[in-house]
């Protein structure tokens, strides 16, 4: 083969090559471009269910994804600002939903929702998104067992604070079989976010009033 | 060169099984296989994506020269598998979320790059898609038989969470093979596939070597018959 066959003959595969990059990356666009809508409503639509899943439905009688609010603290182990959600019966705050983060979870980062009482209870908490093992770690999700639903009615100084972990290490919540991290993960994630609310509560539901002016003003 | 489509289906269900004789995407077929709507989940979209680039591939094989058909194949199915991903959040959020990583490493599995490059870019694009479906079925069969039986001997119950897959109507398809079962953890961890995949390949194999021990029973009158072939 001559220098200028081999030249030829690349210059004609990196023209070939260069094509297939450019259809495949098309059709991607085009996917990504027609998904883009029906994926973020779906995200929403389920963000709704999950909101709604964790207040009592009595407690609250506003729309929660319209009183929003953006917090960011240490203590919520969030990556980025991430809204929360205030809750009011009849104008009065009753409850907060906020987004959580349990950064030393078995495969990364752990996000969870977590609804909070005016008086301190948790209302419920969920997992919004995981990387946790299949069939071991992945039991926090309440569609594979009810564990998360062990959380409900806890608050800060219940149980005392030395037993915010699981049972393995002398506390409250039960770990799985063969999965230990995850579970106590949560568990301390949860735990921050309740030091959190208490610390912040007063703050939190005064935000209510500037998101709720703000509203007005529009 | 046309293979019969009766060939085909008996290579990819049973033959050449990309699973029990291939031995080939096992990555998937560990990960995924300890819940049969886990597995389910996951066959069916392999199944898709490897009838979709053998499609793909047999269309484009003329046009692909021999020094860059990898780099080509693999660029297809991982824009295939792109799309699948994204489809997959879009319209079926819920199974998105459970299968989570191992819908992108559908791109990884073995048995889609090798069957573009074994079948499909030397055959017809009908042929190849047909190829491509039948061999993504033993794939997703295997990965069911082993979801089913890892749950079963794990949990003790079957069909856990198929509304997952099948919408709220399946959520009572749960069926609780053993009540008051102890639960066998290793079958639901990883050596569990291992261990109950290396059972199914011993079972094929027996029933291969079973076949294969009567058959000689009217093969010498065949074989007497036969004009001899020197190939």
């Amino acid at each position: 083969m001559t220098i200028q066959d081999m030249q030829r003959s690349i210059s004609k595969n990196a023209l070939i090559l260069g094509v297939f990059a450019a259809l495949t990356v098309a059709l991607v666009a085009v996917i990504q471009q027609g998904t883009a809508e029906p994926i973020r409503e779906a995200q929403r639509l389920a963000k709704m269910a999950a909101l709604a899943e964790i207040l009592p439905t009595k407690s609250y009688d506003n729309s929660l994804l319209d009183m929003q609010i953006t917090l960011d603290d240490p203590l919520l182990g969030n990556r980025a600002p991430t809204p929360a959600y205030i809750a009011t019966l009849a104008g009065e705050p009753t409850a907060i939903i906020l987004q959580a983060t349990a950064p030393d979870g078995y495969n990364g980062a752990i996000e969870l929702l977590i609804g909070i009482m005016a008086d301190g209870r948790l209302s419920g908490v969920r997992v919004l998104q995981h990387k946790e093992t299949p069939g071991l770690g992945d039991k926090i999700e309440l569609s594979k067992s009810d564990w998360i639903t062990s959380f409900t009615g806890k608050s800060l100084d219940n149980p005392r604070a030395e037993r915010w972990t699981v049972k393995k290490e002398r506390g409250d919540f039960d770990q799985f079989a063969g999965a230990t991290i995850t579970p106590r993960a949560v568990v301390k994630a949860v735990q921050r976010a309740l030091q959190y609310f208490d610390a912040n509560q007063a703050n939190l539901f005064a935000q209510r009033l500037t998101a709720s002016a703000q509203e007005a003003n529009q | 060169m046309s293979t019969s489509y009766k060939e085909l289906t008996i290579n990819g269900l049973w033959k050449n099984n990309p699973g029990l004789v291939q031995l080939l995407g096992l990555c998937p077929l560990m990960g995924t296989s300890n819940s049969t709507v886990n597995a389910l989940g996951l066959g069916l979209a392999t199944i898709f994506v490897l009838a979709c680039s053998n499609a793909a591939v047999s269309l484009i094989r003329n046009a692909v020269t021999p020094a860059i058909r990898l780099p080509a194949f693999v660029m297809i199915i991982a824009a295939l598998t792109t799309c699948i991903e994204l489809l997959m959040q879009a319209y079926t959020y819920q199974l998105y979320l459970i299968l989570g990583v191992f819908i992108p490493l559908i791109t990884t599995n073995c048995v889609i790059l090798g069957r573009a490059e074994a079948f499909a870019a030397k055959n017809k694009f009908v042929s190849s898609t047909y190829d491509g479906f039948i061999m993504g079925l033993g794939f997703a069969l295997v990965l069911v038989i082993i979801g089913m039986v890892r749950e079963l001997l794990g949990t003790g119950i079957l069909f856990t969470n198929m509304q997952l897959l099948f919408g709220s109507m399946a959520a009572n398809w749960q069926w609780t093979v053993f009540p008051n079962y102890e639960g066998f953890l290793l079958a639901v961890l990883p050596p569990g596939a291992f261990l109950v995949l290396g059972l199914m390949i011993a079972l094929k194999n027996q029933i291969d070597s079973y076949i294969l021990a009567r058959t000689p029973v009217n093969m010498p009158a065949a074989a007497d018959r036969r004009v001899r072939v020197t190939d």
